[in-house]
Formats: C-alpha cells, sequence, structure tokens
C-alpha cells in the first residue's frame, strides 16, 4: 500500500524542468472550464460579502481583534483561490478554517480558561459586576424627587421617556444611562412621545407589568447616581443603591453597616472577615484551579477517587471486551462449524445499535424496583444494580462488556485470520501442543496486530462519557464531596457535571480538569504507542 | 458513537499507528471475515463407525462451539429484544414492560408523534439533518486535504500531517467548555449561528472534520495509482476535474465509509448536542431521549422504547450495509 507514495516521493526529489512546468500550466488552463471559474467567482463573493458583514458587525461591537481575524482569513482565502499557483492550499483550506475555530483555537481557550475564575459569580468584567452589584442593592430614596415617565418602545425593547420635575426631557433604557433628547412631543409639561418609538398605551403597560417594574434606567454613567425606577408606569423615582463605589479605591461601602468590601485580587469585592458581594468578576487565577483539584480537601478526595475509577474503568473494559471478543473469534475460527454467519450477525447488533441508547435500555432493564433483571430474571430480587457503589461499577462493565466485546471480536477474527498456517503447520510438525501454539505463535502475532486498537480503545474507554452519563449519570452521589461527583463518575462526566450540572459552574475548575485528562490521554498513549512500536520490531 | 468509535477512529489516539495499516484493517478485516465464511461447509466432517461416538467426536469439535454461540447470541440480542417487546406494550411502564410480547399494538409509536413537550419528531428530523449534512462536510473537507496530502508535494506536508494527528489528541469533548463559552459569545454577536442553532453544531462538529477521517482517506488515495491522474494530466485535464471526476469516483468506498461512520457517530453524539441545543424543538434524539428518560423514569418506558426503536433502526441498518460495502474493491480493476 505505501509503494506508490515512495515512488512518488523519489520522483518529486528532481526539480521539475522548465518545459514540465508550462506544460503543466498549459492543462491546467485547458482543463479548467468557465463553468468552474463562474463557480468559483460567485462562491467567493458570496463568502467575501458575509465576511465583510461580520466584520462591520464585530467593529461595531468593539471586537477588533475578531474583526481583524475575520478579515485576514478572508483575505488569505481570496489571495489563495484568485492566484494561480498555491494549489495544495486550495484543496486544504476549507477542513483548516474550521480546524482552527473550533478544534485548535477551543484547545487553546481551554488552557486558558482553566487559569480563569470563570464560572457562576464569576462570569463578566468587573464593570458589569459593579453595576449588577449596584442595581441588586438599590432601595428608593425618601423624598427624592418624582419624574413624570411615558414608557416607550422600540424593537421590542422598552425605554423611559421621563420629563424631570425642572420639566428638562431625557430617554434612557437598561444599560443605557438617560440622555436628553429635544424632538420629544409634549402634552401639558410632559413628554408623551419621541420619533422612532412607539408609546405604551395603558393596557400595554400592564401586560409588560413585570418587565417594566424590573427595570432600572441609570440616571448617568456613574453608578453611584442611581436609577429610576417605576411602580406604576406612569411615575419614575429615583432609587439610589446602600452601596457606594469608589473606582479610585477599588472599594464597595455598605451604607447601612459601614463595612468596606475592597477588591483584593480574588475577583470579587471581599470584606475584612472574609464574605465576598457576589457577583464578581472574571480574573486570571493561574495555577489556582490545579492547585485546587491537588489539594483543596473537599475536591481533592472526590478528584482522586474519580481518577483512580477512571483507569480502573478503562483497564477493565478493554480487558473484559478484548478477552470476550479473543475467546469467542477462537471458538468461531473453526472452519468444521456451521452457521457462523447467524452468530456473527447476532452478535454485531450491540456494536451497530446506538451506544447512548443501549445504556438507557439497560439502566431501565437494571432499575433496582422495575427493571427486568431484578422482577423477572431473579424473581423479585431487590438488588440496587445501580444505586450501589460497588453494584454500579460492576454494573457498568458489565453493559460496557456488552456494547464492546463485538468489536474485539470482528478484530480479532480479522486477526487471526491474517496469521499464516504455515506457522502454525510448522509449530505443529514440531510437536507443540495446540495450547503453545496458541501461547507462544498466535498470541504474540495477534497482539502486534491488536495492540494499536487495544490502546485506541483505552484512550476511548478513558472518556466513555456516554455510558456512565446514560446508565448510572455518574452515580450514586458522593454527598461529602464539594464537587458534584459520584461513585462511578470518570473524569470526562466529571468535567461535565461541573461545568453543566446543578445551579453552580465552574467552568475554570472543569477546564483545569480537562487539561489533566489531555496530559494523562497523551502520556499514556505516547508511551503505550513507543512500546508497541518495539513489539513490532521484536517480531 | 460510544461504541462504534474505536471502530471509527474517533478517538485521540487512533492513528497514531499506521494509518495506511488502519484503513487496511478497516477494509479488510470484515472481508477476510466474509471471505472465510464462503470456505464454511468445506470442513473436515467426523466420520465415526458408531453413531454414539459420532455425536461426541461432533461435541467435542464443534458442538460446544454452538451453544457457546447460543449463550452469547442470547446474552447480545435479549436486551434489543426486551426493547422491542417495551415499544409495543401500549402506554407501558417500566414494571408492565417485563411481560415480555403479552401485549401487542402500535399505540406507544404513535403517541410518541403527538407529545408536545417531548417533540420526538423534531428529533427525528433534527437528527438526521444534522448527521447528514455533517456527513457531506466531513466527506467533502477530508477528500480536499486527503487529496492535497496525497497527491501533492509541498513544503510543511508532513508538519501538516503530524499536526493532524497531535491535535486529535485534544478531542473536541474535552474543549466542551470552551466551545460553549465561544458559542455563547458568538450568539451575542451572530444570534444565527450562535449557541442553539443547529447551524452552530454542524460547524462545531466539522472543527473534527479533518484529522482522523482524513487520515483513512488518505491512506485510500495513496492506494490509487498517481498514474490514473498523470494520464489525465497528459489527456489535457485540471486539478480540479482531476479531483472532481476521476478521483472521487475512485476513492467512493471510502468516502460512503467516511460519511457513514460520521453520520452514525454525529447521530448519536451527546456531550456537545446537549451543551448546545437549548430548545426541545431544537434537540437531537440522543439528547431528547435522555432527557425525556431523566424526566419520567418509569412511566413513559412504551414511549421511550418506541422512541429508541425507532432511533436505532437507521443507525444498524447502515451498519449492516456499511460492512458489505467496505468489502468492495473499486479501485482494484481501475488500473488499464
Amino acid at each position: 500500500m505505501t509503494t506508490p507514495t515512495i515512488d512518488r516521493d523519489a520522483a518529486v526529489e528532481t526539480p521539475p524542468s522548465k518545459k514540465s512546468k508550462r506544460a503543466a500550466r498549459l492543462a491546467e488552463q485547458a482543463g479548467a472550464g468557465w463553468k468552474l471559474l463562474i463557480f468559483k467567482v460567485v462562491a467567493l463573493g458570496i463568502i467575501d460579502a458575509l465576511a465583510l458583514y461580520a466584520a462591520l458587525v464585530l467593529f461595531q461591537t468593539d471586537q477588533l481583534v475578531a474583526a481583524i481575524a475575520v478579515l485576514a482569513v478572508t483575505g488569505i482565502a481570496n489571495w489563495v483561490y484568485l492566484s494561480r499557483g498555491n494549489l495544495p492550499a486550495k484543496y486544504l483550506i476549507p477542513g483548516l478554517i474550521f480546524l482552527l475555530i473550533f478544534q485548535i483555537f477551543v484547545a487553546g481557550y481551554t488552557a486558558y480558561i482553566a487559569f480563569t475564575n470563570y464560572g457562576t459569580g464569576h462570569n463578566s468584567t468587573k464593570e458589569s459586576a459593579v453595576n449588577a452589584l449596584m442595581l441588586s442593592a438599590q432601595e428608593r430614596v425618601p423624598d427624592s424627587p418624582a419624574y413624570e415617565l411615558t414608557v416607550v418602545e422600540r424593537l421590542g425593547e422598552f425605554s423611559f421617556l421621563v420629563t424631570d420635575p425642572d420639566g428638562d426631557v431625557e430617554l434612557g433604557g437598561v444599560e443605557r444611562p438617560l440622555e436628553p433628547v429635544n424632538d420629544a412631543e409634549m402634552d401639558g409639561g410632559k413628554a408623551v412621545a419621541v420619533p422612532g418609538y412607539n408609546t405604551l398605551n395603558f393596557s400595554q403597560i400592564v401586560a409588560n407589568q413585570e418587565a417594566i417594574a424590573d427595570m432600572a434606567v441609570p440616571i448617568s454613567d456613574d453608578p453611584n447616581d442611581g436609577s429610576l425606577r417605576t411602580p406604576d408606569g406612569s411615575v419614575a423615582y429615583v432609587y439610589l443603591s446602600s452601596l457606594e463605589y469608589d473606582e479610585a479605591a477599588g472599594t464597595m461601602t455598605d451604607t447601612r453597616t459601614g463595612t468596606v468590601y475592597s477588591d483584593i485580587g480574588t475577583g470579587a469585592f471581599t470584606a475584612p472577615d472574609g464574605t465576598e458581594l457576589m457577583p464578581g468578576w472574571q480574573i486570571t487565577v493561574g495555577f489556582d484551579n490545579f492547585v485546587r483539584a491537588f489539594t483543596e480537601e473537599s475536591i481533592r478526595a472526590p478528584f482522586f477517587s474519580v481518577l483512580l475509577w477512571t483507569f480502573v474503568f478503562a483497564f477493565f473494559s478493554v480487558f473484559t471486551c478484548f478477552a470476550l471478543g479473543l475467546f469467542l473469534a477462537i471458538v468461531f475460527n473453526d472452519p468444521r462449524m456451521k452457521s457462523k454467519k447467524y452468530y456473527r450477525l447476532l452478535m454485531i447488533l450491540p456494536y451497530a445499535f446506538p451506544g447512548f441508547l443501549s445504556a438507557l435500555v439497560w439502566a431501565g432493564m437494571m432499575n433496582q424496583e422495575f427493571g427486568f433483571i431484578n422482577v423477572v430474571l431473579l424473581g423479585g430480587a431487590d438488588i440496587p444494580w445501580l444505586t450501589n457503589e460497588w453494584l454500579a461499577k460492576f454494573s457498568i462493565l458489565l453493559v460496557n462488556l456488552w456494547l464492546g466485546f463485538p468489536y474485539m471480536f470482528l478484530i480479532c477474527t480479522g486477526a487471526l485470520q491474517s496469521i499464516p498456517d504455515d506457522v502454525q503447520e510448522a509449530a505443529k510438525v514440531d510437536g507443540a501442543s495446540a495450547w503453545q501454539i496458541f501461547r507462544s505463535i498466535k498470541l504474540p502475532l495477534l497482539f502486534v496486530a491488536v495492540a494499536p486498537l487495544l490502546i485506541a480503545s483505552f484512550a476511548y474507554n478513558f472518556n466513555n462519557f456516554t455510558l456512565i452519563y446514560m446508565l448510572t449519570g455518574g452515580g450514586p452521589r458522593d454527598v461529602t464531596a464539594d464537587v458534584n461527583v459520584g461513585a462511578t463518575d470518570i473524569l470526562i462526566t466529571m468535567v461535565y457535571k461541573v461545568a453543566f450540572v446543578g445551579s453552580k459552574a465552574d467552568y475554570g475548575l472543569a477546564s483545569a480538569f480537562s487539561i489533566i485528562i489531555f496530559l494523562l490521554v497523551a502520556t499514556i498513549s505516547v508511551i503505550a504507542f513507543r512500546r508497541t512500536k518495539a513489539l513490532e520490531e521484536l517480531n | 458513537m460510544s461504541n462504534l468509535t474505536p471502530h471509527t477512529g474517533k478517538s485521540t489516539l487512533e492513528d497514531f499507528g499506521d494509518s495506511v495499516g488502519r484503513a487496511e484493517a478497516l477494509i479488510g478485516a470484515p472481508g477476510a471475515i466474509d471471505g472465510f465464511d464462503a470456505k464454511e461447509g468445506a470442513g473436515v466432517r467426523g466420520e465415526g463407525p458408531l453413531p454414539r461416538r459420532k455425536f461426541k467426536r461432533y461435541f467435542r469439535e464443534t458442538g460446544w462451539r454452538h451453544i457457546v454461540g447460543v449463550v452469547v447470541a442470547a446474552f447480545a440480542i435479549f436486551p434489543l429484544l426486551y426493547v422491542f417487546s417495551a415499544s409495543l406494550n401500549p402506554g407501558g411502564t417500566l414494571l408492565t414492560a417485563n411481560g415480555l410480547f403479552g401485549n401487542v399494538s402500535l399505540e406507544s409509536y404513535l403517541a410518541l408523534f403527538q407529545s408536545e413537550t417531548h417533540p420526538y419528531g423534531a428529533w427525528f428530523v433534527n437528527t438526521l439533518v444534522i448527521g447528514l449534512v455533517t456527513a457531506a462536510g466531513t466527506v467533502i473537507l477530508g477528500a480536499l486535504a486527503a487529496y492535497s496530502f496525497s497527491r501533492m508535494r509541498f513544503t510543511g506536508r508532513r508538519f501538516g500531517l503530524t499536526t493532524l494527528l497531535v491535535v486529535q489528541m485534544f478531542p473536541q469533548m474535552l474543549a466542551m467548555v470552551a466551545i460553549f463559552l465561544l458559542m455563547v459569545q458568538i450568539s451575542d454577536i451572530f444570534p444565527a449561528i450562535g449557541l442553539n442553532t443547529q447551524i452552530g453544531l454542524i460547524m462545531v462538529y466539522l472543527g473534527g472534520a479533518l484529522g482522523v477521517n482524513t487520515y483513512l482517506m488518505y491512506g485510500f488515495f495513496n492506494t490509487i495509482p498517481s498514474s490514473i491522474d498523470e494520464a489525465a494530466k497528459i489527456d489535457g485535464a485540471g486539478h480540479a476535474r482531476i479531483f472532481f471526476t476521476i478521483i472521487l469516483r475512485l476513492v467512493a468506498p471510502i468516502l460512503a465509509v467516511v460519511g457513514l461512520l460520521s453520520f452514525i457517530g454525529t447521530s448519536s453524539e451527546f456531550v456537545l448536542a446537549s451543551i448546545i441545543l437549548i430548545d426541545p424543538e431544537k434537540q437531537t434524539l440522543a439528547v431528547g431521549l435522555y432527557k425525556f428518560i431523566s424526566d419520567e423514569f418509569s412511566k413513559n418506558w412504551s414511549l421511550f422504547a418506541a422512541g429508541a426503536v425507532l432511533a436505532a433502526i437507521l443507525p444498524v441498518a447502515l451498519f449492516l450495509a456499511l460492512q458489505r460495502y467496505i468489502v468492495g474493491g473499486l479501485t482494484a480493476g481501475s488500473v488499464k
């Protein structure tokens, strides 16, 4: 199979002559039809238009880096497809763009997040955390002046059109501080409409009562100035926060208790006694997440038990499936046996059945109270297949055996049949027993063929999310742990649960776990493949 | 995807070995088995003089193999029979499903399409659309890349091939948090392709289109003699014409294999789909059926079972079809 490659390699090393270059170019011109040219121009035009639009939108939202990246990539693509050369790039670019964004970039981004405190309570900038805090602590100022209010709407977004006690008209909305308006339509000293906006009538205000009552329109850019809120949709009052923000000192002061919360670099305003004001903001925390995973007791203990179980699970799932698969392959690898075809068809079915469905079906069959295994097979037994820690682990291995043995059976059959007969014949002539032949000849040869697949299977099971998550959900849950983990969770399901399940999400910690998984799998596989290479050379 | 993956090679390390060998293994193994089947019956028959002895010998040689076969086949097939029987049990719970085939009706299959909170029909269509588009995209992107790696020699070629291998060590599933946050940011600016959109999910899947698939195809492309495209070049065909009209036809088997594996893989992918698709009517079967089961576990078991049977028919059929397809050696006779 490799021969053609080698031949071509040799051929290319001699530099192409001028003549052959010209011939190639001529052939190129003759070959490219006008239909293709039109297709090329139209496709490029559409892509350019989309990219230009995207870049404009990105510029408007101040995402300069992203905008420049979009333009640069589009520019390169145009250059590649419009120029004469760059043939390999023409074929590689489409796939590369997706690869760069959704595999390489996200891998780097994972590493970046692992070094931040990104998660619930820390998901935005300091500025928006300050705003959110000020808003959440707002109270109506006694005796504050009343603002005449008209609620207006544009594109589904409500705004306050207010007339302050001095008669000045201003317009603002959520996160859009009040701005003076000159062309408002007045009615008896109160602004009632403004061009470009729809004025809400009484019934519309009633219909959107909740949304309007929740609105807080900042009076100015300084959060300490407070904001306007309305209890009834017709008059707005000034609400001031009981928190006071001092930007220069970076402190938040609770005006009622006098507690000073300061920014001590942990991503949240913290009082001297350690209480934090939530929400905080996102900061880079260095190796904190990794340190937490390995030292903080409430995370370390579950993390290490998950780590251990991940290895145990991955090892046993490969081992059991391979053992059964090999056994069956040997059993059925007998020319005298009839109707192997039908057995094989039946045995392949678990492999063809979608894995997530199998796990769910087994979860039903293993249900403690109503499941088929307890109720019918064991005549009404009450065995906690999925809710006892050790039985759950056993059940997972059993179901994985069901899922995985057909694959091992297939590859073992293939590998057995590729072992030449004459080797065995020779051994037989020399008087070796069937077991000896198997042990010293077939098995080593078989291993050479399947070892890479076994390693791949190990790596796959190391991250076998579907089986664990669908069958036990990682449970039974470890209630003592600070992170949401159970007895059968493996690392990847732990990542998922830390990041996406439950009310508290810790993206930073989850990403740190991802990085740890990657390092483990990469190390193991590099070592293992070195070993198997050695194995191959030996034989 | 779970049980398929070691075979399809979506896992991290799959391709550390010789990729060409892998393609060969994939293509060779089932073929070898089939070839072997053809021989069956040609084996030696025991011919003892007494019937009793004959049976003993028969049992020692092949009889026990049938017993093993029956036991294993029962183990393999039972959960599938169970779910099929449960799906025919109208309005059945987990408990009533235990009476195998006691009650047969197609009610559950009809009820499946009438639930408003669990839009099974939408899930089915979504899964099909996402799976087909991703499979098509994967085949196209992978074939383009494999062609250039196989037929062209350029600086960075070796580096590119190695990079693809290394990148595969960090599977997309590990980057789920980053992918989620990236999609959140995209949807702030372009809601049409961000979080909770199927286009977004497809784009994420296409991020993994190169890599293993390219390797699989690259190995196959290499088996097609380059004398074919050289001949075409002499006849005046450009590279695009060679690629689209000659090469793609010759490598059709591997395109079919990659496409089918990608379809089967994406149609049962759970992690990314569950993160990116939020609205029930936008979800796929894997996400929807899981939510359905975790919401009301034992109550609507027959509904779930019906959903599972319908969801499995296509992948199982494709898989069985794929097995035979691989055997075909389209390129074998193409060199004149």
